[in-house]
């Protein structure tokens, strides 16, 4: 079946076209839910395409339309959501077995701005469980492809997010980023993925891996609809006390203008080993196209940047294991068969009286106790599982000052490192992965290279900057390379506009998987 | 025998008066249906965040100031961790390393002198969350146990005293005052029995032996709920304790710290078995909350909005008013309403002893009987103060004062009124004294017994002269007649 | 401070997870590998450093008391994977 060529076109033509009446919101909906029918078996970018429910959304919008009334932003646009995300008309899964029936009964601020703006909610999306990991592999439901070659991983932990924007299944999504989550699988599948200033999103209503670092966000085709996207998600909340109240740049009118003067900052550290060569390549020939384009391209150093990772695995999975200690089976979320624990226990104690083993009677799990260890081992994975026994070691006694305290002061040094480069330079930019997309399987067992990953990524959730990745060429074998532009807190806008500017010089951002 | 004594710290939690949530705006109301007073928040459902109650953290810092803490510029929140199904978070808010007060003191005293004034002195007092209530199956937990989570979030202070204690009758004082401070700044009602306030005490033993003082291992005991039962749970436990040692001889460190319950039936206190891995709570600040700077304005504002304390007032109605001791107490104890009426009456009769004797022997008795606050009282202060004058300037004798008031508290008229209602009016001395003349001419008899030394033969007159002259002071008619009487003898 | 299997048995008894022989022993592997790896933290001079427990320093945010309504009870409890119509049920909590 041939595919509409609505989901061609860009989405500033598609909003024209909508506006004008030669395209219902409908008709585009279905556009894009007919290309689900097709790819998603393929990619399984989805945990739940919402046909009816986008349907009923956008035949809703060309009522209003019809009636001359008006409509938001996004009016008629389809946006896919990640499965982190509350939202009161479906469940919220994290693609975790723990939540695999949680049903919200209320919206996060972004649902609820996506539907102020009248955006048509098509789909919940895959992710790693709890956005913890870096291919999407973590979910306990099922596996995403890479839409550039299906035996790799798409990223992650907002692979979904990623996968069902580059195979054309949605326009526009949104992710969230705690560790690159967002950027990392933008870069490995050749879209546009922006992490905002900490605190520019609200995270009221997302399901939090580590607060302190989590930021909602948007990945999209182009730079241009990542600004009006993040348009429409940003702004204070007084739900949140970490949101931030600061004025809005209108992002998606600014963007076109180019920075004057532009200081691109080459970071040192960057180009060490590890980095593939084609990445490097692609990513010098960057810096080319912006001195071609009128910026001076200046080194800057960030001396702890080497300290990033490991600062960031001891902070996340810190602030992580306190996070997901609620999930223990008693108000929501999965509870273990009470009736095979009470079995178990009971067998457990028989063993002991019989063996006379006092020691071991005395330290026999009381019903709850082993209600909640039950539940908890049923409904977690095995990254999530390794997280929460991480950062419970590290809280735990004796241990405070050695890794979460020791991690919170490094994390200043590198706030600070940043704010020193911004001192000589506009933006940052640098790869956004050292390598490009991995074979699905290819990390599962190896915890810790996993998380190397996230070398070029982590930084700038430590220190609570904006940060984007956007195409910036192709390796032998086809699989995209993300370029990484790093700004100042709350400069989004320059580092949009940046962005664009390199968009405008190239055509890497036009380049679309084969089917 | 070796003779001891006993160190006891209390450790308070109040419900600050607010109404809604520390975090959420779900209403703190008690008594509601379970489980009808939540929301995402202090469900804590995945992806909710809290944000604090400005008044919740005003009353905090009203209370740190009356408490004369030191108050940090930089104050933090953070996450308390265990698990247990009243706590959906498996974690509380509450603060650990930087509190918002520390370093205190509250003034215990005793008019009956049971023991010798002290300054408490004050750890710490930290705002924090409240946690949900469980609905144990009393027969012995064979059916599941019910979770009601309205109360979760309320804005509790924990208020931690150093062990500075000695014996069951302070640490009531103790408690007492600590009452009267928080319901005279209005912060808290301090009500036990819906648990707005909650005592544990860390109790131990100084004990002196042949071989110099040592301490015994220190004991936490719990669900204490009235103050009464404080009282019995420390006296029962300070010798338990000392039996303890004087079987095992355990010294503190050879123990570890254990928790004990009080049962209020039995009036003992009983051990509560502890998970030693239930200690390890990993603080660490919390990420969802943002600290807190207060300045030396916020501070000193909060000083201002005290206004005089219990203690301040009763040392000025002692110097300024010379009531007792145990008088102003008990009129400071009342509350604003009654000190104010009190502080009223006596700057309007400019008679603070009349005034305290009229509230606290009378007024207080009524409302009590009548259960009335002094609001509703039929006498207000300006009707008493007006009354006292009137006795005072002799336009209403003392012995008819009663009388006045009743009539004042029944018809609620002002006391002119009354004194007119009842027909009072001054006897003018030369009527007087005609009337006692023409008394002693009908009664030589009484004449000859005044003269013969029995002054007390005059009584038997007074009773007649009332029924001529109602309003005759009984103890003039007596000086007057017994004059008259010494006189007519002196004349022969 | 190398992790042993006993540190990861304390610890899963604080996380409330049950682990099998086999998933203590490859999380004794793999948290003593990363354990080390974080531990290089402890190269960097840090005396003087204000801890950075916030990504942007806010400070005082507070909202007014006022009460809003609450969830019905039906909501609070449609999660729950076991309530009475009125509470949560778990076991019996004593005993
Ligand atoms: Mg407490
Ligand atoms: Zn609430």
């Amino acid at each position: 079946m041939p595919l509409s060529p609505l989901i061609e076109i860009s989405t500033s033509e598609q909003i024209e076209q909508l506006q004008q009446g030669t395209i219902t919101a409908v008709e585009l909906t279905q556009a894009y839910l007919d290309c689900i029918a097709t790819r998603e078996a393929k990619v399984g970018a989805f945990l739940r395409v919402e046909n009816q429910r986008a349907l009923d959304q956008a035949a809703e919008v060309d009522k209003r339309r019809l009636k001359g009334e008006t409509l938001g932003k996004l009016a008629g646009l389809p946006v896919a959501v990640k499965d982190v995300l509350c939202d009161k008309s479906t469940l919220t899964t994290c693609a975790s077995r723990m939540l695999e029936n949680f049903r919200p009964p209320y919206d996060s601020t972004v649902v609820a701005k996506l539907k102020m703006a009248d955006a048509v909610l098509i789909g919940r999306t895959n992710m790693d469980e709890f956005a913890m990991g870096g291919s999407t592999e973590n979910s306990a439901f099922q596996i995403t492809r890479n839409p550039w070659d299906l035996d790799r991983a798409p990223g992650g932990s907002s692979g979904g997010s990623a996968a069902c924007v580059a195979a054309e299944m949605a326009p526009l999504s949104i992710g969230t980023d705690t560790g690159g989550s967002i950027r990392q699988p933008a870069g490995l599948c050749g879209i546009v993925g922006l992490k905002p200033t900490y605190g520019r999103v609200s995270r009221f209503g997302l399901v939090a891996f580590a607060s302190s670092l989590d930021q909602v966000g948007p990945l999209t085709r182009t730079t241009q609809d990542a600004a009006l996207l993040l348009e429409t998600i940003v702004g204070h909340d007084p739900r949140d006390s970490t949101s931030l109240d600061q004025p809005i740049p209108a992002y998606s009118k600014t963007i076109f203008e180019p920075v004057k003067g532009l200081r691109i900052g080459l970071v040192r550290e960057h180009f060490a080993e590890g980095l593939a060569s084609e990445v490097e390549a692609a990513v010098r020939e960057a810096f080319r196209v912006y001195e071609s384009l009128g910026a001076t391209v200046k080194e800057v150093s960030l001396p702890h940047s080497k300290y990033a990772v490991a600062t960031y695995y001891v902070i996340a999975p810190c602030e992580a294991s306190s996070n997901l200690a609620r999930y223990d089976g008693v108000h929501y979320g999965h509870r273990t068969d009470e009736a095979a624990m009470v079995a178990e226990l009971a067998a457990e104690r028989k063993a002991l009286e019989t063996a006379q083993d006092e020691v071991g009677l005395d330290r026999l799990d009381s019903t709850l106790v082993r209600m909640y260890k039950r539940s908890r081992s049923e409904g977690f994975g095995p990254e999530v599982k390794r997280r929460i026994m991480l950062g419970t070691y590290a809280l735990s006694a004796g241990y405070y000052d050695a890794y979460y305290l020791k991690a919170l002061q490094v994390r200043r040094l590198i706030r600070q490192d940043f704010d020193a480069a911004f001192g000589e330079v506009d933006l940052i930019a640098g790869p956004v992965t050292a390598q490009t997309a991995f074979k699905l399987g290819e990390m599962v067992e190896d915890p810790l290279s996993m998380y190397l990953v996230d070398l070029y990524t982590v930084s700038a959730n430590l220190a609570g900057i904006p940060g984007i990745s956007l195409p910036c060429g192709f390796d032998k074998s086809g699989l995209p390379i993300g370029l990484q532009l790093l700004a100042p807190p709350l400069e989004e806008e320059r580092l949009l506009r940046g962005a664009y500017m390199f968009e405008q010089a190239t055509e890497w951002h036009q380049r679309r998987p084969k089917w | 025998m070796e003779n001891y004594t006993t160190i006891i710290g209390l450790e308070v939690h109040v419900q600050l008066a607010t109404k809604s949530k520390l975090f959420c705006r779900c209403s703190t109301q008690f008594g509601a249906e379970p489980n009808t007073q939540t929301c995402p928040v202090c469900l804590g459902l995945p992806g909710s965040l809290p944000v604090m109650n400005r008044t919740a953290f005003d009353h905090a810092l009203k209370t740190a100031v009356a408490l004369h803490c030191e108050i940090p510029q930089f104050t933090k929140w953070d996450r308390k961790q265990y698990y247990y199904p009243d706590l959906p978070k498996a974690y509380q808010i509450s603060q650990y390393d930087l509190p918002m007060s520390s370093a205190g003191y509250l003034e215990i005293i005793d008019e009956k002198h049971a023991f010798e004034p002290k300054r408490v002195r004050i750890t710490r007092a930290h705002l924090e969350e409240d946690a949900g209530k469980s609905i144990h199956d009393e027969a012995a937990g064979k059916a599941d146990s019910e979770i009601d989570l309205n109360r979760t979030g309320t804005p509790l202070l924990e208020i931690v005293s150093e062990p500075d204690l000695r014996s069951s009758a302070e640490s009531k004082a103790y408690l007492q005052e600590l009452k009267l401070l928080l319901t005279h700044i209005e912060v808290s009602d301090c009500n036990m029995q819906e648990g707005s306030l909650r005592v544990d005490a860390n109790v131990n033993l100084h004990i002196d032996t042949v071989d110099g003082k040592i301490a015994t291992p220190i004991v936490e005991i719990k669900n204490m709920n009235s103050f009464r039962a404080v009282e019995r749970a420390l006296d029962y436990e300070a010798p338990r304790q000392f039996r303890v040692w004087q079987e095992t001889g355990q010294k503190i460190g050879d123990a570890p710290k254990q928790t004990r319950g009080w049962d209020d039936m039995a009036g003992v206190t009983r051990g509560q078995r502890s998970k030693e891995e239930s200690s390890d709570y990993r603080y660490f600040p919390d990420p969802d909350l943002v600290p807190v700077l207060i300045s030396k304005e916020q501070i000193a504002e909060a000083r201002r909005s005290l206004g005089e304390l219990p203690a301040d007032l009763r040392s000025r109605f002692v110097e300024q008013f010379g009531l007792s001791a145990y008088d102003a107490s008990v009129i400071v104890n009342q509350g604003h309403a009654v000190i104010d009426y009190f502080e009223q009456v006596t700057r309007e009769s400019g008679d603070a002893k009349s005034a305290c004797n009229w509230v606290t022997q009378d007024i207080l008795r009524l409302l009590k009987e009548r259960n009335q606050t002094i609001g509703e009282f039929e006498i207000s202060a300006d009707k008493l103060a007006a009354m006292i004058a009137a006795i005072n300037n002799g336009n209403l004798p003392k012995p008819r004062a009663k009388e006045a008031f009743e009539l004042m508290l029944n018809q609620g008229c002002p006391a002119e009124q009354a004194i007119r209602e009842l027909g009072i009016e001054q006897v003018d001395e030369s009527a007087l004294v005609e009337l006692c003349r023409d008394m002693l001419v009908k009664n030589p008899r009484v004449v000859a017994d005044v003269q013969s030394g029995k002054v007390q033969a005059i009584g038997a007159l007074i009773g007649q002269a009332k029924k001529l002259n109602p309003n005759i002071d009984p103890a003039r008619f007596r000086e007057i007649c017994w004059e008259l009487a010494r006189q007519s003898s002196s004349s022969e | 401070m190398a992790i042993t299997r006993s540190d990861v048995e304390k610890v899963s008894l604080l996380a409330r997870l049950q682990l099998s022989d086999a998933e203590l022993d490859r999380l004794t592997v793999e948290l003593a590998q990363i354990v080390e790896y974080v531990a290089h933290l402890s190269e960097v001079p840090t005396e003087g450093i204000e801890p950075m427990a916030h990504a942007v320093e806010v400070h005082n945010v507070f909202v007014v008391d006022e009460v809003l309504p609450s969830l019905p009870r039906e909501a609070a409890l449609a999660n729950a994977p076991r309530h009475n119509e009125r509470a949560f049920l778990v076991p019996p909590v004593l005993g």
